[in-house]
C-alpha cells in the first residue's frame, strides 16, 4: 500500500465497514495501487456475499436496433431503412427463444431494444406478453429506464402506469442499462434524445415502489471525469438508501469501435476496468451484487474480476449483439459448463439464478 | 524473512490470490517504483526440425515433413539486419534439436552475426545447449565456452518447463531432465554468461511441483546470482498432442504473484502478454511484474499453437501507461535505454 494518511484512513474505514465519502472515492480513482484497491474490494465482497458467484442461463432478445436516440457511444442503433437495420416480428422473437430453449437449463430472457420510432408501447407490450404466454417457465427481465421513459413519452401514460402494465404482462425485473453517466452535462453531449438523469432515476424509484427490482449500471471511459464517475455512483447509492430496490451493478467500459465517439476516444485499459469495478464495490456499500460482464471484459478478465469485488458474472446470453457491434472480442455466447469452470477456477461456488437472484435448483 | 517451500505451497494452493497480489505488488514497488520495462527484439527460429517431439509443442516437424525448414546463414543475417533496423537490441535464436547440425554450424552463425552487427545474442535454450554438446561429444561447459567465444552473450530460460521429472517424463520424455537444465544454467553462470529462468504452468503439475520448481531455481541463484529474470508462461494447448485446457487467467495471476514473493533473489519478474493476451498482460503489473518482455518481431513457436498476439512499441507503451506506470525500453541486461514520457 502507498503509505499516506488518506489511504490508511480509507483502508481503516473499509475494514470497519464504514461508508466512504466522495473524497475517498476520488482518492481511490487517483490511486495507482490496483492490487491494494482490489484486495479491499475482495475483502468487502467476501464479507458481504461469501463465495457464491451468480450466473444466468439466459437469452438476450434485442427486438430491434432501429433507434431514435442514436447515442454517440452506441454502435448498435440504426436509422430505419439504413444498412443492417432490423426489426423482429413477434414470430421472429418467438423463434429466437424457441431456439434458445434447446438448452434445457434456459431460465430466462433479457429483453432490451432500440427506441423504435414508429412502434407503439402496445406493440412492445404485446411481444412481452406473448413471450410470457408461450414460455411461461422463463423469467422475464427487460427494458431499461431509458425504454420505460420512452414508453411513457409515446403512450402518454405515467411511468408508474407503464410499469404496472409491463408487470401485468409478465415482466419480473428491469435491466440496468441506460444509466450511462447520470449527469446532464454528459447526456446533453452524448445522448440528448433519451431519458435524462432524473428520469432514469425516477423509473428506478417508481419501479422499486411497485416492488419491481431493477439493476443499475455505469458506462464509463468516454468523456466523463473521475468526479462524474464518483458522483454517478453516489447518486445510485443514495437512491438505494431510499428504496433498496437495486439488485446488481454493472460496469460498462465504453467500446469505441463503430461508434461516433470512437473516432476520437480509445478504449479503456483493463487496469481502469478492474479499478472501476473495485471502487464501485467499495462505494456502493448498499448494493448486494456487482457484476463482471464478461462480454465487455473478455472471459479471462471477467474471471480475474471476481477478485476485484464481483460476485455475478452475467450469463450464457445465447447470442450477444449490442456490444459485438461495437467490436467486443469475446465470444457471442458461453456454454454453461464454461461459466461454471471459470467460477470454480477462481475458487468460488457457481450458482445459477433467476433475474431476482434466487438460486435455481440444479439437476 | 525468506518464505519456505511448505508455506509457499499452502499460499499458492489455498491463499487469497488478491492478498498474494498485494504482497507481490508491494515488493515490486519497493524495488522498481513506477518503471516498467520492455525490450525490442526478434525471435529467429532457425529450424523447426526436432528430434524431441515434445507433446506440448505445436512447432516441431520431423525432417521429412513437408513443412520442415532450416534457415540458411543469409536468411538469418537478413533477419538480424531487419531487427537492427527496427531498433531491436537483441536477437533470440532458438530452434529444434536438429539431428545433423554440429556445434561449428552454430559457432559460425554467431561469428557471422557479431562481425556484421552490434546486437546482443540472447540465444539457445538449455535443451539446445545439451544437444550441441552431445553432437560434439564435449562437456556442457566447453560447449558454452566455445559458443561464448563465438559471440553468444546470454541464455534465455526456456526449456525449463516444470522442473519436476515426474511431469517431464509425461510431457517431454526425450527432453532434458531437471538436473540437466540446472546444470546448463550453472555452467553458463560460472563463465559469466547470465540467463533468465522460466516456468510453464498447466502441464498437469501440482502446486507443490510449482513451488519445487521455484525452489530449485532460487537455490541455484543463491550460488551463482546469474538469473536476471523469472518468467511464467502458460502451456498453450492448441495444436499440440498433449491438448487439454489452458491454465486459467486466475491461476496465472496468482502463480505470477507467488514467483515475485518466492524468488527473493531474482530481480525481475516478467509478465507474459504473449501467452496471456494484452489484458491479462497489463494486469501482471499489479501482481508483481516489473517487465513485459519483448516486442516480438517474430514468434513462430507461440504462434503455431494458436496465440497470435501482436505488439508494437506504441501498444506496449500504451499498455504500461494505462496501468499508471512509466514505460522504458531496456537492453538484455535490463539497463534502461529510453524512457517514454506521457503525452
Amino acid at each position: 500500500m502507498l503509505c499516506t494518511k488518506e489511504y490508511e484512513e480509507i483502508e481503516q474505514k473499509v475494514m470497519r465497514g464504514e461508508r466512504l465519502t466522495r473524497e475517498d472515492g476520488l482518492r481511490l480513482f487517483a490511486c495507482p495501487d490496483l492490487a491494494w484497491i482490489g484486495a479491499m474490494a475482495d475483502y468487502v465482497r467476501k464479507k458481504k456475499c461469501g463465495d457464491i458467484v451468480y450466473y444466468n442461463v439466459n437469452c438476450h432478445v434485442n427486438l430491434t436496433n432501429i433507434c431514435l436516440s442514436r447515442c454517440k457511444f452506441c454502435a448498435f442503433g440504426r436509422d430505419e431503412g439504413s444498412p443492417g437495420a432490423y426489426a423482429m416480428s413477434k414470430e421472429d422473437a418467438i423463434e429466437l427463444v424457441r431456439d434458445a430453449m434447446r438448452d434445457p437449463h434456459l431460465a430466462g430472457l433479457h429483453v432490451v431494444s432500440g427506441l423504435h420510432p414508429t412502434w407503439s408501447f402496445e406493440h412492445y407490450l404485446d411481444i412481452l406478453q406473448t413471450l410470457h404466454e408461450k414460455f411461461p417457465s422463463l423469467y422475464l427481465k427487460g427494458f431499461t429506464g431509458v425504454e420505460i421513459t420512452h414508453f411513457s413519452r409515446i403512450s402518454g401514460l405515467s411511468v408508474r402506469e407503464v410499469l404496472l402494465r409491463l408487470k401485468d404482462a409478465g415482466l419480473q425485473a428491469i435491466a440496468g442499462g441506460g444509466a450511462e453517466i447520470l449527469s446532464d452535462r454528459i447526456r446533453r453531449e452524448l445522448c440528448p434524445k433519451k431519458a435524462t438523469a432524473d428520469e432514469w432515476l425516477e423509473v428506478a424509484r417508481t419501479a422499486h415502489g411497485l416492488g419491481i427490482k431493477t439493476n443499475a449500471s455505469m458506462l464509463y471511459g468516454h468523456i466523463e471525469t473521475m468526479e462524474e464517475r464518483v458522483d454517478h455512483l453516489l447518486k445510485l447509492r443514495s437512491l438505494q438508501d431510499e428504496t433498496g430496490g437495486f439488485q446488481t451493478f454493472i460496469c460498462f467500459p465504453f467500446l469505441p469501435k463503430n461508434t461516433e465517439l470512437g473516432k476520437t476516444i480509445s478504449q479503456t485499459s483493463m487496469w481502469d476496468d478492474l479499478r472501476t469495478m473495485a471502487i464501485s464495490r467499495l462505494l456502493l456499500d448498499n448494493f448486494q451484487n456487482i457484476k463482471a460482464y464478461w462480454v465487455m471484459l473478455t472471459v479471462p478478465v471477467a474471471q480475474v474480476a471476481l477478485g476485484f469485488g464481483a460476485n455475478d458474472i452475467d450469463g450464457t446470453i445465447h447470442k450477444e449483439t449490442i456490444l459485438h457491434d461495437a467490436g467486443a472480442t469475446s465470444p457471442l455466447a458461453l456454454q454453461e459448463d464454461t461459466i461454471i469452470r471459470i467460477i470454480r477456477e477462481a475458487g468460488r461456488i457457481p450458482a445459477a439464478s433467476d433475474c431476482n437472484f434466487n438460486i435455481l435448483p440444479t439437476d | 524473512m525468506r518464505i519456505g517451500e511448505k508455506e509457499a505451497t499452502e499460499m499458492l494452493a489455498h491463499g487469497n490470490p488478491m492478498e498474494l497480489g498485494k504482497m507481490a505488488d508491494a515488493i515490486r514497488r519497493e524495488r522498481f517504483g513506477n518503471t516498467v520495462t520492455f525490450i525490442v527484439d526478434r525471435n529467429i527460429n532457425y529450424t523447426n526440425i526436432c528430434q524431441n517431439e515434445c507433446r506440448f509443442c505445436a512447432f516441431f516437424r520431423r525432417k521429412e515433413h513437408k513443412d520442415a525448414y532450416l534457415l540458411d546463414y543469409d536468411t538469418i543475417l537478413g533477419k538480424v539486419k531487419e531487427t537492427v533496423e527496427a531498433g531491436g537490441t537483441q536477437v533470440m535464436i532458438q530452434g529444434g534439436l536438429h539431428p545433423d547440425l554440429g556445434l561449428p554450424f552454430y559457432e559460425e552463425m554467431l561469428r557471422r552475426i557479431k562481425s556484421r552487427f552490434d546486437i546482443t545474442i540472447h540465444s539457445f535454450t538449455a535443451t539446445e545447449i545439451q544437444h550441441f554438446a552431445r553432437q560434439e561429444g564435449i562437456s556442457i561447459l566447453d560447449t558454452l565456452k566455445r559458443l561464448q567465444a563465438a559471440g553468444l552473450d546470454s541464455l534465455p530460460g526456456g526449456g525449463a518447463e516444470i522442473l519436476s521429472d515426474r511431469v517431464r517424463q509425461k510431457v517431454s520424455p526425450k527432453k532434458i531432465m531437471t538436473e540437466d537444465w540446472l546444470h546448463v544454467m550453472e555452467c553458463a553462470h560460472s563463465i559469466g554468461m547470465e540467463s533468465t529462468a522460466t516456468m510453464v504452468i498447466g502441464l498437469g503439475e501440482t502446486m507443490e511441483e510449482r513451488i519445487g520448481h521455484m525452489e530449485k531455481i532460487r537455490r541455484l541463484q543463491d550460488r551463482t546470482g546469474g538469473f536476471r529474470a523469472f518468467i511464467t508462461w502458460t502451456f498453450q494447448p492448441g495444436n499440440t498432442e498433449l491438448g487439454g485446457e489452458k491454465a486459467s487467467a486466475w491461476d496465472y495471476m496468482k502463480t505470477l504473484a507467488m514467483t515475485r514473493i518466492y524468488m527473493d533473489n531474482i530481480a525481475h519478474i516478467q509478465g507474459s502478454w504473449l501467452t496471456q493476451g494484452e489484458h491479462i498482460g497489463q494486469l501482471t503489473l499489479g501482481f508483481g511484474g516489473d517487465d513485459l518482455g519483448s516486442i516480438m518481431l517474430e514468434e513462430n513457436v507461440v504462434r503455431a499453437a494458436g496465440t497470435g498476439y501482436e505488439m508494437s512499441i506504441r501498444k506496449m507503451v500504451q499498455m504500461i501507461q494505462g496501468a499508471g506506470r512509466e514505460a522504458a525500453q531496456r537492453d538484455t541486461e535490463y539497463r534502461i535505454l529510453k524512457r517514454f514520457p506521457r503525452n
